[in-house]
């Protein structure tokens, strides 16, 4: 029984933590965000922008994401803590808006506003989406991947998963700006390795072997592009990779040439804007039906600009 | 304990430890909401105690298939991506073929017990140990379930009245003021069935005896590989139950979800005091275990502890829970 106890002195020395918690913030509100994710590093620079304005506006601010990006239920459960504690706001980023549609009513019902944020949730409950334009920011990787292979060839997309918002966006950005606007491009293979590295690596290999005149391969995640120059490093290739998003590996990976550059979001912003947008519907304040977080291209010729270096992470 | 192989004496023995067992479980339960309650004025209300129930069901469903398996000394690590399978199965009967709830509901149920009928043969008739049957049917049945779906949600929105089955509350049409949900009634059922399983019938009996001592099972003339194969269907046919509750709550089925899900069964299985050697173990026991989890990652998120200390309470939870039940078979 002696170890109950040490569990239960742990525990309640542990709540104590928690209600001393931004005890001393003047409006000290109590904002909930329930993201997609937590361990990557795109979710901890969200997790860190929305800290950021937790700190600036003296708010609390808690944030939370399954696992992985397919628990769809875990996240249920982690909205349906969120809604017991009571917060005066929550920031949510939906798996799966349909699953968590009966949350969502809850909430609204209660008198919680909700801000949807990252991919969104499609309802009309949000009262906003902080989010990147993902079909502009893929295209945008089109026009340079375009312009990198001078116009013609065979080109291939890595990307994470064809069912979440971002992944048929991105895919979707790229493949039909390719269309469009450049007629001697053929996208010969669009593959899903789950945003894991390792298995887009394989996925690259094979389609390199596939495609000995492929001219370019676009990563449309962080773990698809590192995986896509893991590749095409294994093999000793010289295809064109275009990345997005940051991270410690994709950087040093346009430093040394491997990769010709990424498109950035803003997922400290998207972090931030979140924040500032629960404490703006808790103040009255009217709020756009999207708040665009922004993406920006780099490589290596602008990754140290101060503007852009802000938005990137490791 | 040592060498009797008679299903009778086996079952004492198992049952009196069991009892204790969660005598100690259950006071660690009761300790955990204890401290929650004082820690937050928020976390002892009905709504809460509803989600935290809510939150049980698909696990603690799951942890009572992975109970039979352990209790035989076998382990299955299918469990979870078999529920998605099941889940799977639902979507095609009732959303791509359009046939009635009953039907989607069946296939599910069947799908299980066939998946648990093959994983069972497999280990029993071809000799491949439970870890690595269980290990490649867990990717067979993830593979199959991105196949079959097309890699895309199967949504329910064609079967009115199907997210009722995990989501809707008989108990509240009856009683308003305790919706106890669907699926936490259904949890309770598959509890009792499994329990009555495992304590009034001869399958009951033969998975006890076979975690015990299976050569001497063997010995005895009876036909162990039929009976092991029985528990891994029923199993089976549990877990189709929750990949019925798991669509229903989601409202689709979720092809890629479901790894992952079989470690948070076995940890509920071993909180409650099944050993993961076999021959121990009680149904009451895990659904303790199952709870003990709920309660603790609702508690914490109450409390805004941050998701990185959660995980590492929840291990030690884990870890102390196995200690004490060793401490306690050392001073028997």
């Amino acid at each position: 029984m002696l170890n109950r106890r040490t569990l239960l002195g742990a525990l309640s020395a542990v709540a104590m933590l928690a209600a001393s918690n931004g005890a001393f913030a003047q409006d000290n509100y109590d904002i909930a965000l329930i993201s997609k994710g937590f361990q990557h590093q795109f979710w901890q620079a969200v997790k860190a922008g929305a800290d950021k304005a937790g700190a600036e506006f003296g708010v609390t601010v808690t944030f939370e994401g399954p696992e992985t990006e397919t628990q769809v239920d875990r996240q249920m459960d982690m909205l349906a803590a969120a809604l017991s504690r009571k917060p005066d706001a929550i920031g949510f980023a939906a798996l799966d808006s349909q699953a968590a549609s009966p949350l969502l009513q809850q909430a609204h019902d209660a008198g919680i506003p909700i801000i949807a944020f990252d991919s969104g949730v499609d309802s009309d409950i949000p009262l906003t989406t902080v989010t990147t334009d993902n079909v502009a920011a893929a295209s945008l990787a089109a026009d340079k991947m375009a312009e990198l292979i001078g116009g013609e060839g065979k080109v291939a997309v890595v990307a994470h998963d064809q069912t979440s918002r971002t992944g048929i966006d991105r895919v979707d950005g790229f493949v039909n700006r390719i269309k469009e606007a450049y007629p001697k491009i053929e996208v010969v293979s669009v593959q899903y390795g789950g945003g894991d590295q390792l298995q887009s690596t394989e996925i690259t290999k094979s389609i390199l072997l596939a495609n000995p005149d492929l001219k370019g391969i676009f990563g449309a995640n962080e773990g698809s592009a590192i995986g896509v120059v893991n590749g095409k490093t294994e093999l000793g290739s010289n295809v064109v990779v275009i990345g997005f998003d940051s991270g410690a590996a994709q950087k040093g990976f346009i430093e040394s040439g491997a990769m010709a550059g990424a498109i950035t979001q803003n997922p400290v912003g998207i972090g931030y804007e979140t924040v500032k947008a629960a404490i703006g519907a808790l103040k009255g304040e009217t709020l756009p039906k999207i708040i665009d977080s922004g993406f920006n291209w780099y490589d290596k010729t602008n990754m140290a600009d101060p503007a852009i270096a802000a938005v990137l992470y490791d | 304990m040592t060498d009797t192989a008679a299903p009778a004496v086996q079952k004492s023995g198992p049952r009196i430890s069991g009892a204790f067992h969660r005598l100690l479980a259950f006071s660690g339960l009761i300790a955990l909401v204890v401290a929650f309650s004082l820690a937050s004025p928020n976390f002892m209300q009905t709504q809460n105690i509803l989600a935290i129930l809510q939150a049980t069901s698909v696990n603690g469903v799951l942890a009572i298939a992975a109970t039979l398996v352990i209790i035989t000394g076998g382990i299955d690590l299918s469990v979870g991506t078999l529920m998605t399978f099941c889940a799977v199965i639902a979507g095609v009967i009732l959303t791509y073929l359009g046939l009635p709830m009953p039907l989607g509901i069946a296939g599910a149920i069947l799908a299980g017990a066939a998946s648990g009928l093959i994983s069972g043969t497999i280990i029993a008739k071809l000799k491949v140990p439970p870890f690595i049957a269980t290990l490649g049917m867990m990717l067979i049945l993830k593979g199959l379930s991105l196949v079959i779906s097309g890699t895309r949600p199967i949504y329910f929105n064609d079967t009115p009245g199907f997210n009722q089955i995990a989501l809707g509350s008989l108990v509240g049409q009856i009683i308003p003021a305790v919706p106890v949900p669907n699926g936490v009634m259904i949890l309770f059922a598959v509890a009792l069935i499994a329990s009555f399983v495992l304590s009034k019938t001869a399958l009951g009996r033969y998975t006890f005896a076979l975690g015990s001592n299976e050569e001497a099972v063997r010995l005895s003339g009876v036909n162990v590989d039929r009976w092991k194969i029985g528990v891994y269907a029923l199993a089976g046919g549990i877990v189709g139950v929750a990949g019925v509750l798991i669509a229903s709550r989601l409202n689709s089925a979720q092809p890629a979800l479901g790894q992952g899900y079989e470690l948070d069964a076995i940890a509920a299985v071993v909180i409650g005091g099944t050993s993961l050697s076999g021959g121990r173990g009680t149904v009451l026991g895990t659904l303790i275990g199952a709870l003990i989890i709920s309660v603790l990652a609702n508690g914490l998120r109450i409390l805004s502890v941050a998701q990185e200390w959660q995980t590492v309470v929840t291990g030690c939870i884990i870890i102390l829970a196995v200690y004490a039940d060793i401490l306690r078979r050392r001073t028997l």
